[in-house]
């Protein structure tokens, strides 16, 4: 991991990592991927990742309206709201 | 009345030694005098608690109630509550107030149970020491110079604390057994799936469970009865009858089948702890039962496959802050890419944000099937492991933590090291089992927790297990220094 690696997986997760920080993240990311990569050692030919402890699949149900409309209730928690919109800086100009 | 636990509590409740109310403003007037010690509250909602205290009373008065009726309780940060600001230890979500209640939290109102306040963490429970908190790390109040453990350090702290008789906690790679260990309770992990998950601030989606803290097994039989549920709301959660965990505590342990991994007994564990633990493990032989070592082959893989499978799915759980919808948003943003990334870098901390672009990575174009996917099928073979050996013993018993309790600093700034600390938990959030942690002794005057693995929706016989030894020792009754 380096500082364009770094850089590369900031956009990816939206997050914005100064220049003053970028070689301590680099270094602890790596030490982290230096960690998990004793995987690699293990044998999984053949084994079926495993997504659920039970191997249990999704639930379904009848397609039916459960929830009241609560938008005001969730817009009481945004920063910034207007006339039922959620308000963001302009995207088009 | 801060020493009883809940079963005195209930009973002192229905005998009117106490009214609900006397006892919770007993409580709130421990936590104004003696959480600045600890910091083990993020909030405290005095005027809903009497009020609902007020409502248990007239509730016991009318007659036959859930058992919990009256009790106060704390609940973990990471619990939505109606009206109850909700900041799951961040920055992120400090302004955040929930519109309704998690599922458990729900559960226990409905019981009558009564809610003290929230409890500090790690900031979205990543972390093992609760020095992550965007509101201050929290102290052990059997030695204030160490950590409490993690992620649910506030938890434990207020109930070693006797700040409140019980509290709420979750559990992704050990965050309730880890800090039971620390601070000498009783903590208990459910099999996932057993309690509903909805509600409960998302970190790993398949991991997550919530679970009680609480002085005694038989406590915890208590908190976990209400605690379960099936829950239509959560898609992962299992339909599974929830039956009295109270009612086998008594039963008999002879002719129970422990098995001790070798594994955990490797070179990282203090001795002093191994031993403690070695000492309990005999005494469930006097009480009948029968040792054979085993041997659990993929136990060192455990650590490296977690911190693949959490870091992805915190990635994608954390991908909802994006500072227009709820939480924190960042000022004067120049655009909306700008909006979503600085609202982001300046609200999480340095641990989640390391957790974040480590899921990235682990998911992103041409790395997938060489970490997530592999990682998943590491997992299958940490479960296989359990499922063998259960085919002949009924409880896997080891260390809970590689030590006793540690100072501040000293993990905090090597990652690596810090996740080590997990090593004897994570394997059993990755399988799905349940675990639980019970006192089994000091060391260097610090607690020390035994871990006791079932098999899958054994609940009733780890704790039955458990309430027996602690019928014959008191280390469970074991109080931090001071805290009156």
């Amino acid at each position: 991991m380096d500082r364009s690696d770094i850089a590369k997986l900031a956009e990816l997760a939206r997050l914005q990592i100064s220049n003053e920080h970028a070689d301590e993240v680099a270094q602890s990311i790596t030490d982290v991927l230096a960690l998990v990569d004793q995987l690699q050692a293990a044998n999984t030919e053949g084994v079926s990742p495993m997504a659920h402890p039970l191997d249990a699949v999704q639930r379904l149900r009848a397609d039916v309206v459960t929830e009241p409309n609560q938008r005001e209730a969730f817009q009481a928690q945004a920063p910034a709201t207007d006339k039922g919109h959620y308000l963001v800086p302009k995207v088009i100009d | 009345m801060h020493n009883k636990t809940i079963a005195e509590l209930a009973q002192g409740l229905r005998s009117k030694e106490f009214s609900s109310e006397e006892l919770t403003r007993h409580y709130l007037e421990r936590i104004e005098r003696l959480d600045s010690n600890y910091n083990s509250f993020i909030t405290i909602t005095p005027e809903q608690a009497i009020a609902q205290a007020q409502a248990a009373d007239q509730r016991l008065a009318s007659g036959n109630q859930p058992i919990l009726c009256g009790v106060p309780i704390a609940h973990k940060d990471i619990f939505c509550t109606d009206g109850i600001r909700t900041s799951c230890g961040s920055k992120m979500l400090d302004n955040f107030t929930p519109p309704y209640n998690a599922t458990i939290v729900e559960n226990y109102a409905a019981a009558g149970a009564v809610t003290l306040g929230k409890l500090n963490m790690d900031e979205f429970a990543m972390g093992s020491s609760n020095e992550t908190s965007y509101y201050g790390p929290v102290k052990n109040p059997w030695d204030t110079n160490c950590v409490p453990g993690g992620s649910s350090g506030g938890s434990a702290a207020a109930v070693a604390a006797h700040l409140a008789p019980a509290a709420t906690a979750s559990d992704t790679g050990g965050s309730i057994r880890q800090p039971a260990s620390l601070c000498g309770l009783t903590g208990l992990k459910p099999t996932y799936g057993r309690v509903s998950r909805w509600g409960m601030i998302a970190f790993a989606s398949s991991l997550d469970q919530a679970g009680p803290l609480t002085r005694t097994a038989e406590d915890s039989a208590i908190m976990l009865g209400t605690m379960a549920s099936f829950d239509s709301k959560d898609s992962t959660c299992l339909d599974q009858t929830v039956p009295d965990y109270t009612a086998t505590l008594g039963d008999s342990l002879q002719g129970l089948r422990i098995g001790v991994p070798k594994e955990y007994f490797s070179e990282g564990l203090n001795p002093e702890t191994a031993s403690r633990v070695q000492d309990a493990i005999k005494e469930f032989e006097r009480q009948g039962a029968t040792v054979k070592e085993i041997s659990l082959p993929h136990t060192h893989l455990a650590v490296p496959a977690y911190y693949v499978i959490a870091p992805a799915e915190c990635s994608a759980n954390l991908s909802r802050f994006d500072g227009v919808r709820y939480g924190y948003r960042c000022e004067n943003p120049a655009d909306l890419a700008d909006l979503y990334k600085r609202s982001r870098s300046e609200a999480f901390g340095e641990e989640v944000q390391r957790r974040i672009l480590v899921g990235a990575y682990a998911l992103s174009a041409g790395y997938y099937d060489a970490y997530y996917r592999k990682a998943q099928q590491v997992r299958r073979l940490i479960k296989q492991d359990f499922v063998d050996a259960f085919n002949d013993i009924d409880v896997v018993m080891g260390p809970t933590a590689t030590s006793p309790a540690f100072e501040f600093g000293a993990k905090s700034n090597d990652p690596v090291a810090m996740y080590l600390e997990d090593i004897y938990t994570i394997a059993t959030n990755l399988a799905g089992l349940p675990g639980l942690s019970i006192p089994c002794g000091l060391v260097d005057n610090k607690p020390v927790g035994l871990q006791l693995i079932g098999n899958y929706f054994s609940e009733a016989k780890l704790l039955n297990a458990a309430h027996q030894y602690q019928l014959v020792t008191d280390y469970h009754q074991q109080s931090a220094p001071a805290i009156d």
